[in-house]
């Protein structure tokens, strides 16, 4: 009974947001032709937001991605409430997972062909996440994926040697030292000029890997801070081993 | 006509809510909110699709895709992944504290 | 039809497909890798409407690490489903 009534209530919903997408136009928009109306004033700007952002973001902020220049610089304080959200998340795991001494579990030797690959791959992942966070301006990727990616080659550890420990107090350290670079970051530019978050560094010419200012710098202290919470929340995750 | 991709993600998000409403099982209920996750975030980066327009990196010449989905879905993506995260460990703690998963028998566990 | 439409077709299928399968099974080990599965056709699916970064970001947190973290889970508890 259960079951039939919320498989109606499932396809209501269905035909509803059908109905709703179905004015919705898919591939053949042009971006110059959303144009802002504004009731109070009664006027109509010549310029919309996403062609604002292609057409000067080069000159505005020095990167050529233009997602990178959208999430870090016009966008930068969103960033910052995402990396706190990240933050308590990895605090309430850490405080609920918390175990009394008696309860450990039993666990068996890994295999002979996952310790010997884990053991030559680990240090190439990191190189590789690196890479990907220190190049943020310039490829796609960012400090986002990078980070993930990081974690992941402690994953791999996890699995290959089971009694395997991250030690939690350089975690804590390598975590709150990354965060306070991006809060003193953007104190620095409201002393500066008078904007939080302002990108005061010189811009230098495009493509070249010392260019946009201030983005690499915020980019390296997000990625070092999402590797180390998530690596914390594989942790506690694993439970107590003896 | 309405476009495969909407419908696709649509299908996606209506997949999520069937679990959630109709399902006992505490681990079953949280795989549904991630299927749901996953249809939201498919539909806002279609709505944003420019035919026969290019990546928004600007080292090739041409029309580009719109950039703006792309920044919030990267933010939305994160923070599914540290929502999972602590209700699976909020899971854990009820097992360990009454020893069952149904949300039938949770409802008669007298303290 | 150009090339388009078709891979996206048969891609947009196979995604359907194994979310319906991740709802249905009993066993939760299978549930969570045919999530798996679904994350990787999404991410490829994020790759062909030109948006590469939240490709990268799709596949490495919720192809990988989001499936470790419910299988853990699942070995703290209970693993078939009543």
């Amino acid at each position: 009974m259960k079951r039939v009534l919320a498989a109606i209530i499932a396809i209501l919903i269905f035909i509803v947001f059908a109905m709703a997408f179905a004015k919705v136009p898919f591939g053949d928009v042009n971006l110059e032709d959303y144009h802002y109306y504004n009731p109070i004033t009664n006027e109509t700007t010549q310029d919309s937001v996403p062609n604002h952002y292609l057409v000067e973001g080069k000159n505005d902020t020095g990167s050529t991605n233009i997602v990178t220049a959208v999430v870090v610089d016009y966008r930068g304080f969103d960033t910052l409430g995402e990396v706190t959200v990240l933050f308590l998340a990895s605090t309430g795991v850490g405080a609920l997972m918390y175990v009394e001494e008696k309860k450990k579990r039993k666990v068996k030797r890994a295999n002979a062909v996952v310790e010997t690959g884990a053991k030559l791959l680990f240090g190439f992942i990191i190189l590789f996440g690196a890479y990907i966070f220190v190049h943020g301006h310039l490829t796609p990727g960012g400090g986002f994926p990078g980070g993930a990616v990081i974690a992941s080659s402690f994953l791999l550890l996890y699995l290959a040697y089971p009694k395997f420990h991250a030690e939690h107090k350089k975690l804590n350290i390598s975590e709150s030292l990354a965060g306070l670079t991006f809060v003193i970051i953007g104190l620095l530019g409201l002393l500066i000029a008078g904007y939080f978050l302002y990108n005061f560094l010189p811009f230098g010419l495009p493509t070249y890997l010392f260019s946009a200012g201030v983005i690499p710098i915020i980019y390296t202290a997000i990625g070092i801070k999402v590797g180390s919470e998530l690596t914390g929340i594989v942790d506690a995750m694993m439970g107590v081993r003896e | 006509m309405i476009s495969y991709y909407y419908l696709g993600s649509i299908a996606l998000i209506v997949i999520g809510i069937y679990v959630v409403i109709s399902k006992k099982n505490l681990i079953k209920i949280i795989i549904g909110l991630d299927i749901m996750d996953t249809g939201v975030n498919l539909l806002l980066i279609s709505v944003g699709y420019v035919r026969n327009a290019t990546a928004p990196i600007e080292n090739v010449p041409g029309p580009y895709v719109d950039p703006i989905p792309q920044a919030l879905v990267l933010t939305a993506i994160v923070i599914g992944v540290s929502v999972m995260a602590l209700a699976l460990s909020i899971a854990i703690g009820i097992y360990r504290k009454t020893g069952t998963l149904e949300i039938d028998e949770l409802l008669e566990v007298k303290e | 039809m150009d090339l388009f439409t078709i891979v996206s077709i048969i891609l947009i299928v196979i995604m359907v497909v194994s979310a319906i399968i991740a709802a249905e099974l009993k066993d939760l080990i299978s549930a969570a890798i045919a999530l798996g599965v679904m994350s990787l056709v999404v991410s490829i699916l994020f790759f062909v409407l030109q948006a590469p970064d939240v490709a990268i970001t799709e596949a490495s947190i919720g192809a990988a690490l989001s499936m470790a973290i419910i299988i853990f889970a699942i070995k703290a508890t209970k693993r078939w489903e009543k």
